[in-house]
């Protein structure tokens, strides 16, 4: 049966066989030995690469606080859910799938839905977008439990920024927020993509963003292939942000916030000595706790369409004419330019130069006034007479050298630096020659001249200091020593002699500002700036008392104060938007803040009344407001041929160049 | 007392015992990826492949007492039930709608495509012992040749599954040449196939095309096809020469890699043990085929020889298609590596695959008594 040459045949076939499986297994053990000897360190840093993952661990952001060191901006542990579009849309994974695994864990409103899809549309997909913040204890740990292995969604515990004082100190600190896209890459930090991850946006927290930041730890983690965390493998432990000791007063800032009420205004205290800037209030503003998570998007409409302009930092970027307050600029330079001061000019109400007549503030004029009664009584008159003898471009310098037409340098990004006009500037920004008339206007601090509340502070400090004095915000802990003005003694003593009287003299324009604490004098001026132009025609009727107009055409009430007269310390500056009158209304505030400086107990006492009387104004704003919008739905759902369309009536604004009509007494 | 030193211990004495050493050596170090992979544990899968493993031992060493005469006269009734059991499947998986691979007997589930690999080599071996010398190349002799082969590949391409038809056809042709059919026939099929790639890669879909592609570069596609391939390559590569060491492997136990314990289990290996494994399973396997080579040389008969080298030919079939899959060397097909990889039913087949062999050597062991 077995046929020899048929085994043999079978033998030879075997063989080959044979020789092909030795074959393929001597290519297997080759290729094996390729991957793991030859190539072994390359797989050992794959495989690494796998295992281990660097995780940032982002630092916290660092505290800034006031002059004693309480607290004005911090952190909170906030929980919140987080979403990485780059790990579902690019790893080929369903958004909506996604969003329904989220729903059995927590609520999305619609809004929010709305919100995320809007943010993984528009972002990059790196940016991670949140699902919700804010998370209850009970909801993280059910998202960290039941979302562990939704991939692209974490569960986050982070820092929030938190600003105890609200929007006391908004303008001023700004907020924080996250990165843009643009910001990310242009610095290719990672800490920048964090989820979480905040920086400064405004304010002191965007100029500080670099100090306050700190250093990012690292985590080396052994994860699963699924981004579950095995084990820690070693920290670097993070550098928290440093803590920035700020100049300011928080109490007083918060006084001086709440006095405001609701005006439209700016408060700033300054040490006259040392330049800290105790309080920069600028009112209304924003709650930055809700800017440092997200706007929702009525209330930033609100906020943009608000006329009391709540986005602006009205200290630092309102640009408002110094009205009379800028009179201690002409003073000075008028005695710099040797001019007796008891040489007196007549005020008969109107000063007339050429065919154009400039008017005072007292319509029936104040008489004879010389340099000591022309501060108190803000006699218009009398610093025309002496602006035209002494020329712009004295008054341009002393300003200048007052502090005024320049930016600080003070951590706050965008500050307003104001316009001092004078010969050289007109040519330039006009290509005219500067005219008389106009050095009129300037002499009285309106026409060209633009100043912010920073530097009229400044101004103050400086007027009663006698020296350069520079605002800064940052406590180093050291001292600054600032250089004499180089300004006579004797010319700054008849100044502040007038500002003294402007407050407590029986004649003075703001007898309302007269300190309430004993041994401590106030010395102090108005300032009243026109925001609109009088007609003749209007002149002959009787000029429209302020209080009736438009609140957009009211003047602007200025006041800036230093106290105590005899040993100035603290100088203020008030500007109240539309505030009608400096004397009557911006020096009592100038007033209850000082007194708060040196008797909080008296300073407070007045709150009261201020905030009850402001709680009422809202409630009927507020129902005005609706009524309006009542109104506003009735209109809508009107026929159109019943519509009457009906304009508001347009003011123009005073012409820089005309003449100064007359303005109400101060 | 007869029972105890009769025949019997003179039939166990001639069963190989020196092959039984080293398929043991290799499930039980099977058994030890497997402790590993199951993160240290004997549960899920090391207990019980170890269990499996001697309860099938067991039942092989009791088949191989079985004359290889027996089989052969078994041959074309099994072959023939088998197929008839795979028209089944296709039957009830048209019912069911869908791929179908099981059928249920009641009692089990069955899968008559995996007993085909071992139906095919016994029908093909039965169908050239009678073929005298000469007549293997002719046409009348290799077309029924051809279609015993042809009807279950093209029932199981049915199913559809690409690999098991492979499978048995590598099978019934390896026996078509070892029967002595001509070899200018294998190297014209060869060149006709080879002829043909072209169109076929025409009429393959793009996404059978892209298949294709990914396996020929595993890194342009690294987190969905080619994600296996990359991290058993990684896998493999990290181990260096000795491994990371038993129960270290980050790849297998951080679940980078897929399918640790059944295609991948030999990259979970090579992770821990290195090179070093990697060529103790190589080398323990090249004495397995050794043996059955040697076997099948020695055997008395064509059809036993035919049998014997079939069958070993389908093992390395299993080893080189796994191995070069981890490796990267072949697309990704779902074929378990021998005595290794965590899986009743192809343990079974294995080990009835070896009890065959074990059969043929017995019957052919020159008796010393």
């Amino acid at each position: 049966m077995d046929d020899p040459v048929r085994r043999a045949s079978f033998s030879r076939r075997a063989l080959l066989l044979g020789a092909g499986m030795a074959g393929t297994g001597a290519l297997l053990a080759g290729r094996m030995a390729w991957l793991s000897l030859f190539h072994g360190d390359e797989y050992r840093l794959k495989a690494e690469g796998n295992r281990v993952q660097n995780r940032l661990v982002p630092p916290r952001r660092g505290w800034i606080v006031d002059r004693h060191g309480k607290p004005i901006a911090m952190n909170r542990p906030d929980y919140r859910l987080e979403l990485r579009p780059a790990d579902i849309i690019d790893a080929g994974r369903d958004l909506d799938a996604t969003l329904i695994a989220i729903r059995q864990v927590i609520d999305i409103s619609p809004d929010d839905e709305l919100r995320i899809r809007d943010d993984i549309a528009s972002q990059p997909r790196f940016m991670p977008v949140v699902v919700r913040q804010g998370l209850s204890w009970p909801e993280f740990s059910a998202c960290n439990v039941r979302l562990a292995t939704v991939p692209g969604v974490e569960a986050v515990q982070s820092f929030s920024r938190h600003y105890p004082e609200g929007e006391r100190l908004a303008h001023l600190i700004g907020y924080v927020g996250a990165p843009t896209p643009e910001q990310y890459r242009a610095e290719k930090n990672p800490l920048l993509i964090y989820p979480g991850y905040r920086i400064g946006k405004d304010g002191i927290e965007r100029h500080e963003d670099r100090r306050l930041r700190g250093s990012a730890g690292a985590a080396r983690v052994e994860v699963t292939a699924r981004g579950e965390l095995v084990r820690e493998l070693g920290t670097r432990p993070d550098k928290p942000g440093d803590t920035l000791k700020l100049t300011i007063d928080r109490d007083l800032q918060n006084y001086a916030a709440r006095r405001l009420g609701d005006n439209s205004a700016s408060v700033i205290v300054m040490d006259c000595q040392t330049g800290d800037v105790l309080a920069m209030v600028s009112m209304p503003a924003y709650d930055p706790n809700i800017f440092s998570t997200r706007v929702p998007a009525k209330l930033w409409n609100a906020l943009q369409k608000d006329d009391h302009t709540p986005l602006l930092n009205k200290s630092a970027m309102g640009l408002y004419p110094p009205g009379s307050t800028f009179k201690m600029v002409s003073t000075l330079a008028a005695l710099e330019a040797g001019i007796d001061p008891d040489e007196a000019v007549l005020c008969t109400g109107a000063y007339r130069l050429g065919s154009n007549t400039w008017h005072c503030h007292a319509r029936r004029g104040h008489g004879g006034v010389n340099m000591h009664r022309a501060l108190p009584l803000s006699c218009d008159t009398y610093f025309y007479a002496m602006g035209r003898r002494v020329g712009v471009d004295a008054i341009a310098a002393m300003a200048r050298r007052l502090g005024l037409g320049q930016e600080y340098p003070l951590p706050i990004p965008g500050q307003a630096g104001g316009i001092v006009p004078d010969k050289a500037w007109k040519q330039k920004r006009y290509g005219k020659s500067w005219r008389e008339g106009e050095t009129l206007n300037a002499s009285i601090g309106q026409g060209y001249i633009i100043t912010n509340p920073l530097q009229l502070a400044v101004m103050t400090a400086r007027l009663a200091s006698g020296k350069a004095v520079l605002p800064r915000l940052i406590d180093d802990g050291q001292t600054p020593d600032f250089p004499s003005l180089g300004i006579p003694e004797s010319h700054l003593a008849i100044v502040r002699q007038g500002m003294v009287d402007v407050v407590n003299a029986g004649y003075g324009t703001a007898r309302a500002a007269r300190s309430p604490v004993p041994d401590v004098l106030i010395a102090g001026k108005t300032g009243t700036a026109q925001v609109r132009r009088i007609s003749m025609a209007e002149r002959k009727r009787g000029v429209i008392r302020n209080e009736a107009l438009p609140w957009k055409q009211r003047d602007h009430a200025l006041f800036v104060a230093f106290a105590p007269a005899g040993a100035p310390r603290y100088a203020v500056s008030v500007i109240l938007e539309h505030g009608i009158a400096g004397g009557r209304y911006a020096a009592p505030v100038a007033r209850d803040v000082l007194t708060y400086l040196f008797e909080p107990e008296r300073a407070l006492a007045v709150l009261p009344a201020i905030e009850a009387e402001v709680a009422e104004r809202r409630a009927s704003r507020a129902s005005l407001e609706q009524a309006d919008s009542i109104a506003e739905e009735n209109r809508r759902l009107m026929p159109s041929w019943l519509k009457l369309d009906i304009k508001p009536p347009v003011f123009e604004v005073a012409d820089p160049d005309a003449p100064q009509p007359p303005r109400e007494p101060e | 007392m007869d029972l105890l030193n009769g025949p019997w211990r003179r039939e166990l004495a001639r069963l190989p015992w020196g092959v039984v050493l080293l398929i043991s050596a290799i499930a039980g170090f099977g058994t030890m990826v497997l402790y590993s992979a199951g993160g240290g544990s004997l549960d899920p899968w090391a207990l019980k492949h170890g269990v499996r493993f001697a309860i099938l031992l067991v039942g092989a060493l009791a088949l191989a007492m079985l004359p290889p005469e027996r089989w052969l006269a078994l041959a074309w009734p099994i072959y023939f039930t088998l197929l008839l059991a795979l028209v089944g499947v296709e039957l009830v998986g048209a019912v069911k709608g869908g791929s179908q691979r099981w059928l249920n007997l009641g009692f089990m589930e069955f899968q008559p495509s995996e007993m085909m690999k071992l139906a095919i080599i016994l029908a093909m071996a039965r169908y050239f012992q009678y073929v005298p010398k000469g007549y293997e190349s002719k046409p009348d002799v290799l077309l029924p040749a051809l279609a015993i082969i042809a009807m279950p590949v093209g029932l199981v391409m049915l199913q559809p599954d690409l690999g098991t038809a492979l499978s048995i056809m590598f099978g019934g042709i390896v026996v078509m040449f070892l029967a002595g059919v001509r070899l200018w026939l294998f190297g014209a099929a060869i060149a006709g196939v080879g002829a043909l790639l072209p169109v076929a890669w025409n009429l393959l879909h793009d996404y059978q095309r892209k298949r294709v592609l990914i396996f020929l570069d595993p890194e342009s596609d690294p987190r969905g096809a080619g994600y296996h391939i990359t991290q058993s390559k990684i896998a493999i590569g990290s181990g260096g020469l000795s491994g990371k060491g038993f129960l270290q492997g980050t790849q297998s136990h951080l679940d980078y890699l897929p399918e640790l314990h059944t295609d991948f289990a030999f990259a979970t290996m090579a992770e821990e043990w290195g090179l070093m494994g990697g060529l103790f399973v190589i080398i323990l396997y090249g004495l397995v085929l050794a043996w059955g080579i040697r076997t099948a040389v020695n055997a008395g008969s064509q059809f036993q020889r035919l049998l014997a080298l079939g069958l070993m030919s389908t093992l390395f079939f299993y080893l080189a298609i796994n191995m070069m899959m981890v490796m990267g060397l072949a697309p990704v097909v779902g074929i378990p590596l021998p005595l290794i990889s965590w899986g009743g039913s192809s343990m079974m087949t294995v080990m009835i695959l070896l009890s065959l062999v074990m059969g043929v050597a017995r019957a052919n062991r020159p008796n010393r008594d």
